[in-house]
């Protein structure tokens, strides 16, 4: 199954998931908790390269705690527990002392957009400059092209100088994209990105990720099942802190799913 | 218009909720009211009594005559030095202190302990710390009664006060815009530097002024480490006792004979417009910084 999966993604998108590598995410037993209340339990799966990874599931299913776990966000908040191990390209998330350069090679962009405090300009020039880059020629040339990428570019070339916090909420949500893409990501983990985006513009940065698929691995939460099936490649439903199942999108969505739960969510008769 | 009548109709129940919140106001108007008259009278009674005992002569010549001629230039003087050493020592102290409870200490028994504490020292009564002041700058540290001994000791009193509000004003930048800066790999300093500090200097600095202005009043923490009754030449360096405004009206309002009674009110006019020009500037500080903020 998984090898038809390949072979099919080749076919539509030139570079499709690499299944034959070893995996870039592979979690095994993970398990959270805020202050012993359980929000996910016992998760174990593998993301692969170029692969759009998709994760769906209702409200309280635990997909923005798994998400928080993969960015080692658990050091902001003491309540959070994490047990379980989580691996990225080989290696233990927590083994990295510097948990500030794992994050530095993974974009995160959460539902409610978080313009810094700065203008449009820093706030996509903020992670290249973290990054050693001084030359104002190089930092211009990034900004544009990250901004170009979120679908933002044309509404705010004119006004770089202003803040990044002015900006409308939707435009806010597509800074945070921009300023996730300029981190040069190999990983970027989108918690649903397009609540607060028009459709047109949420189906412009939707060609975006299938564009950057080849170039690293994205993991997308998303309430949207329809989104799910448009993007991902692969697609796991989460419930109520538990994994369900993981499966190749289409076979998903043609009904082909083991459980009946997953069926029954997608079909919208629950969640 | 007779059919909408019952509609738009007071009940009983609308006119006694009008009728409470007439009252609340009142009340609360009246207690405002009762807060001002003691301000006024104060004021009021330092500018007529006060008022006639200010001139050049006042503020710019030393005291003559066992004090009760000439004027208080070294006691104004000597209370700039004390404040400013103070804030130059608790400030950088106290803003560094803050930073690390607020945005790197883990929030576990032992941090909480430590803030419940700096909250107890706030409490505690300044003769105290004028005691502590004795023992640890001018004997311990051989400072001798000095403006280093006497500001430090103000320092370490005002230190609390400084960290609470340096804490409050890191605490108001939203925590989404810390974990929107982690996120994209900078280190905690890295946030704090571009981030936090940014949008909170201005209330860490206007707390920090409004604070530190109010030693300018202290009396005890100085009387026995730093001030004294009466030099005549204006200190010139940190380790000078020197006169203060507070010590002084204390010591013309108590100690001195024949002082005449208008300086005794000129001094105390001064001393709260040091504190008021302070706070002015503080809030003009604010204000101003308010108009940069970019939230």
């Amino acid at each position: 199954m998984v090898g038809l999966a390949a072979e099919a993604a080749v076919a539509n998108h030139g570079a499709g998931p690499a299944y034959d590598e070893p995996p870039v995410i592979e979690v095994r037993d993970l398990s959270i908790a805020y202050g012993g209340k359980r929000a996910l339990d016992n998760v174990t799966l593998e993301i692969h390269r170029h692969e759009i990874f998709g994760i769906i599931g209702p409200a309280n299913s635990g997909k923005t705690s798994f998400l928080r776990a993969l960015n080692r966000m658990d050091a902001f908040n003491s309540a959070m527990e994490v047990e379980g191990s989580i691996r990225i390209n080989g290696k233990n998330v927590n083994d990295w002392r510097n948990e500030y350069a794992l994050r530095r090679h993974i974009g995160v962009v959460f539902p409610l957009p978080v313009g810094l405090p700065l203008t449009v300009y820093e706030n996509v020039a903020f992670s290249p400059r973290l990054r050693g880059i001084r030359r104002k020629a190089e930092l211009d040339e990034v900004v544009e092209r990250c901004l170009r990428r979120a679908a933002l570019w044309d509404e705010v070339k004119d006004r770089l100088d202003s803040l990044g916090s002015l900006l409308s909420g939707g435009q806010q949500q597509r800074l945070t994209i921009a300023r996730a893409l300029s981190q040069e990501p190999e990983l970027l983990l989108l918690d649903e990105f397009s609540i607060a985006v028009d459709p047109v513009t949420t189906m412009r940065i939707e060609d975006v990720l299938k564009e950057l698929r080849s170039e690293l691995t994205i993991v997308l939460v998303t309430n949207l099942v329809q989104q799910a099936r448009r993007l991902a490649d692969r697609t796991a439903f989460f419930l109520m802190g538990e994994l369900v199942e993981i499966g190749d999108t289409e076979d998903l969505f043609a009904g082909e799913a083991k459980d009946e739960r997953t069926t029954g969510y997608i079909e919208g008769r629950f969640g | 218009m007779d059919r909408y009548q019952p509609m738009f109709a007071a009940t009983r129940l609308n006119r006694r909720s009008y009728r409470n919140q007439s009252v609340a106001r009142a009340v609360f108007c009246l207690m405002t009211v009762a807060l001002v008259i003691p301000v006024l009278l104060i004021v009021g009674t330092l500018v007529v009594k006060g008022g006639p005992a200010i001139s050049w002569e006042f503020l710019f010549t030393p005291p003559r005559d066992n004090m009760t001629a000439g004027g208080i230039l070294p006691a104004l003087v000597g209370t700039v030095w004390l404040v400013v050493v103070a804030l130059l020592a608790s400030v950088p102290l106290g803003v560094a202190a803050a930073l690390y409870l607020s945005e790197y200490a883990p929030d576990n028994l032992l941090t909480r302990t430590i803030n419940l504490a700096i909250i107890n020292l706030a409490g505690v009564p300044s003769i105290v710390h004028a005691l502590f002041g004795v023992g640890a700058f001018v004997l311990f540290f051989r400072f001798g009664a000095s403006i280093l001994a006497a500001s430090l000791t103000l320092a370490i009193m005002t230190l609390p006060v400084v960290i609470v509000a340096t804490r409050e004003s890191l605490q108001a930048v939203p925590q989404a815009f810390r974990e929107a800066c982690l996120n994209m790999g900078a280190t905690r300093w890295q946030t704090i530097r571009k981030v936090v500090l940014p949008n909170s200097v201005s209330g860490i600095l206007t707390g920090v002024i409004l604070e530190v202005s109010r030693t300018a009043g202290e009396t005890a923490p100085i009387m026995f480490t730093g001030a004294t009754a009466f030099v005549a030449f204006l200190p010139e360096s940190v380790f000078d006792q020197t006169m203060a405004m507070s010590y002084h009206l204390y010591y013309i309002a108590t100690q001195a004979t024949d002082v005449p009674e208008e300086f005794t009110f000129g001094v105390a006019l001064v001393l709260i417009a040091i504190v008021l020009l302070m706070n002015a500037v503080s809030i003009g500080f604010r204000v101003y910084l308010r108009g940069l903020k970019k939230w």
